[in-house]
């Protein structure tokens, strides 16, 4: 029976309102204390956290691991390894996969491919309509059953709202939230980059914020009329985070996050034609972004995540309306959101709650926080540690990143999923 | 832009991409030495040796004669050898094949591109990925940049009007999708113009157009007003069909440029347009063909222009 002691660390979880030095035992796959030492402890790892902040797994709520169908870009064995070296404990998979995850047989094969790669804790997101296509409603229930957390339409429009409104009230009737990435495909027109100065300079389809406002209105109206349980995803403007806060206050059961890159990055730090640029949705305004932060300071946007896309080299070779858009960007989730800690955006305890118990409250999974009982997804970071995005310190196999080059502070240590060291920087697996 | 792609480590052209980041006193030079080849056209032999023994390959990934014939006659006037070649393309074509056709010529000891791509930042793209000896010059990319074409206007104005600095200068038309009129903007600013105003319906104005350095208006009466310079552009027929624009007659109407409003500017304007025109459209026969007109002027300048160009990118193998 394995037993792991993590002693010495600064505890920081949220939920348990916890943030003092202490100890985290451990038995099996689960945390059995992180006060007294239990009867009969003897542990057969001990992990020595001093100066270290331990926290919580984190939990991505938008991951891309390319696998099934797109492995030239990556696969679940790279992803992993680097979801693990970022202190990822869980990760939602978008349905965007080839197979499409509309059918129970391949949701089955991302948890037997998950399993391969010993990191189990990956939820596959249904498809909400089958092959994405926005015009037939999956088959939901079977999905559910099949272990898909939520459903969803990844970048692929609805049909109409007709068929969205059904799709949702379907999802309703079997308890299921829906993850909704608001964009509504004919106002963002095949765009590129954000419809402002630096898209008109150098001449790039463009894409407004109405594009993601309007679908995210539309999407209000109908949790008001469905009471469909929303997330909304990868949200990226200032209107967006009215809407959200004016929706929460009439008390809609609506939630949002955002990708951290949008928390740093404008239009404004696009070097002209670097497709590592190229993000959907696309890099706006400094307005935007302050918005996007205050959103995030005041909990109307309760998560941070990654929205993971690793690229192959040539999916970004070329002209940048013809690269393909995303970023590789498990890696940088910590640093990102460490520097909104330095930079005065949030509390480390907000911080982290964004990675943790806000993401899992989402997904209503036990997990997010470091309760006896729960299984034990512990990540330990050195918040003073620096380094440098080179391929020597990166693990996924995309290196499609704004970031590359920079140095970042703060670095996990030490990665525990239900108990498994799956991470450790110190045993030279870095 | 990066303007150090454009410029070698001396400062001199490398590489002609866009005018933005290009200094005036450059900007000066190429209309400068144009000067010097436009006496020469005049001559029995239209010849001189400059890039004798270089290779200069036209690579035209979308359709054009008038660009291409003038950057071919300008190649041969320089007497250098010339490949022209016309790729078909399809818009689901990627990066890979691009890269590859440039790899493959450069194989073929190529020494300088000409390119033209219905993808915003393709010269860009092959500039940064082609062989360090190789000079790239945009003939026109996606919306981005057209930057020859723009330097051909600035040399006709310059031969007429003499001056920028006291210039008023109006573009009219489908701003949205026109790399040339970017690339006009920008080098009418680097060049001093004091006013440069865009006239168009809100449909074929870019977000945030000011931010180019221009004044807006909507209404051609209005925006003509003591104005020295008028700029047509090509109104494509596609807008209509894309909810852009109502009809041809509807836009000739509001912005087509005929002989009575062309009075509302000052008596001497110029009248311009980088070709095909759409007579009846965006410019009446009477004002294309009238006593105001130098489109053909642009034409036949556009081959000194780019002589030039072609010659001064090339000056860092020590040819000038």
């Amino acid at each position: 029976m394995s037993q792991i002691l993590i002693k010495n660390g600064q505890l920081i979880d949220p939920v348990n309102k916890i943030n003092r030095t202490g100890c985290i035992y451990i038995v099996e796959d689960k945390i059995v204390s992180v006060t007294d030492e239990p009867v009969g402890f003897k542990p057969d790892t001990i992990i020595d956290a001093q100066n270290k902040l331990v926290c919580p797994g984190f939990i991505d709520l938008s991951t891309r691991l390319r696998e099934p169908g797109h492995s030239r870009k990556a696969t679940f064995k790279s992803e992993t390894a680097a979801a693990a070296s970022a202190g990822v404990t869980t990760l939602c998979l978008q349905p965007d996969t080839s197979p499409v995850i509309d059918t129970p047989a391949v949701a089955e094969l991302i948890k037997e491919l998950a399993k391969k790669a010993d990191y189990p804790q990956i939820y596959p997101i249904a498809a909400l309509t089958r092959q994405l296509e926005g015009t037939e409603l999956s088959s939901m229930l079977t999905l559910k059953q099949a272990g898909c957390i939520a459903v969803g339409n990844a970048n692929h429009p609805v049909r109409n709202l007709l068929i969205l409104r059904r799709a949702m009230e379907y999802a309703v009737s079997h308890d299921l939230l829906f993850m909704f990435r608001p964009n509504d495909y004919w106002l963002g027109n095949n765009g590129c980059a954000h419809e402002g100065a630096f898209a008109t300079r150098y001449g790039l389809p463009s894409i407004p914020e109405a594009a993601e406002t309007i679908a995210l209105a539309q999407c209000l109206e109908l949790v008001e009329l469905t009471g469909c349980r929303v997330h909304f995803g990868q949200l990226s403007c200032r209107r967006s985070v009215i809407k959200i806060h004016q929706a929460k206050k009439y008390g809609l059961q609506v939630s949002a996050d955002v990708a951290a890159h949008q928390l740093h990055l404008t239009e404004n730090d696009i070097i002209p034609f670097d497709s590592n640029y190229h993000v959907l949705p696309p890099l706006r305004t400094e307005e935007d972004k302050r918005y996007m932060r205050q959103g995030l300071a005041i909990g109307t946007i309760n998560s941070i995540c990654s929205d993971h896309q690793p690229h192959d080299i040539d999916a970004k070779l070329g002209a940048f309306p013809e690269t393909e858009p995303g970023v590789s960007s498990l890696e940088t989730l910590l640093p990102l959101m460490l520097k909104l800690v330095t930079e005065g955006v949030v509390s480390i305890e907000q911080g982290i709650a964004s990675l943790t118990a806000n993401p899992a409250r989402v997904l209503r999974i036990a997990s997010g926080a470091l309760t006896v009982g729960f299984n034990a997804d512990v990540c330990i970071f050195d918040p003073e540690l620096e380094w440098q995005v080179n391929a020597e310190n990166w693990k996924s196999r995309g290196v499609n990143t704004p970031f590359w080059g920079q140095t970042f502070k703060g670095r996990v240590t030490h990665t525990l999923q239900a108990g498994k060291l799956i991470h450790s920087l110190e045993s030279g697996n870095h | 832009m990066n303007d150090n792609l454009q410029l070698n480590s001396e400062g001199k052209l490398k590489h002609f991409l866009s005018i933005e980041g290009l200094p005036k006193e450059l900007l000066t030079e190429i209309l400068d030495v144009a000067e010097s080849f436009v006496s020469m056209t005049d001559q029995q032999i239209k010849k001189v040796p400059l890039l004798r023994g270089k290779t200069i390959v036209n690579l035209f990934f979308e359709n054009s004669t008038r660009t291409r014939t003038t950057f071919e006659l300008a190649a041969k006037r320089l007497s250098a050898d010339v490949l022209s070649m016309s790729i078909a393309t399809s818009s689901t074509s990627k990066g890979e094949s691009l890269l590859d056709t440039i790899r493959n010529l450069e194989a073929m000891f190529v020494d300088m591109f000409v390119v033209r791509h219905a993808i915003s930042g393709a010269a860009h793209f092959i500039a940064q990925q082609t062989a360090p000896h190789i000079s790239v010059i945009n003939a026109g990319d996606g919306q981005h940049a057209h930057p020859t074409q723009a330097m051909l206007d600035m040399f006709t104005i310059r031969q007429i009007k003499k001056d920028f600095s006291n210039l008023r200068v109006a573009i009219i038309g489908d701003i949205l999708h026109s790399r040339v009129a970017r690339s006009q903007i920008q080098a009418l600013n680097t060049l001093g113009v004091p006013e440069v105003r865009v006239i168009a319906p809100k449909t074929l104005l870019p977000a945030h157009v000011e931010s180019l350095g221009v004044s807006v208006s909507h209404d051609l009466n209005a925006g003509l007003k003591d104005v020295d310079v008028v700029i047509m552009l090509r109104l494509q027929k596609e807008r209509m069909t894309s909810a852009l624009l109502p009809s041809e007659s509807e836009y000739f109407k509001c912005f087509g440029l005929t002989e009575e409003k062309l009075k509302i500017a000052k008596p001497d304007a110029i009248v311009m347009h980088p070709g095909p025109i759409n007579r009846g459209v965006e410019i009446e026969s009477k004002v294309a063909d009238g006593p105001q007109s130098v489109i053909l002027k642009q034409v036949s300048n556009g081959i000194a222009i780019r002589m030039a160009i072609m010659a001064m990118a090339m000056q860092k193998q020590g040819i000038m």
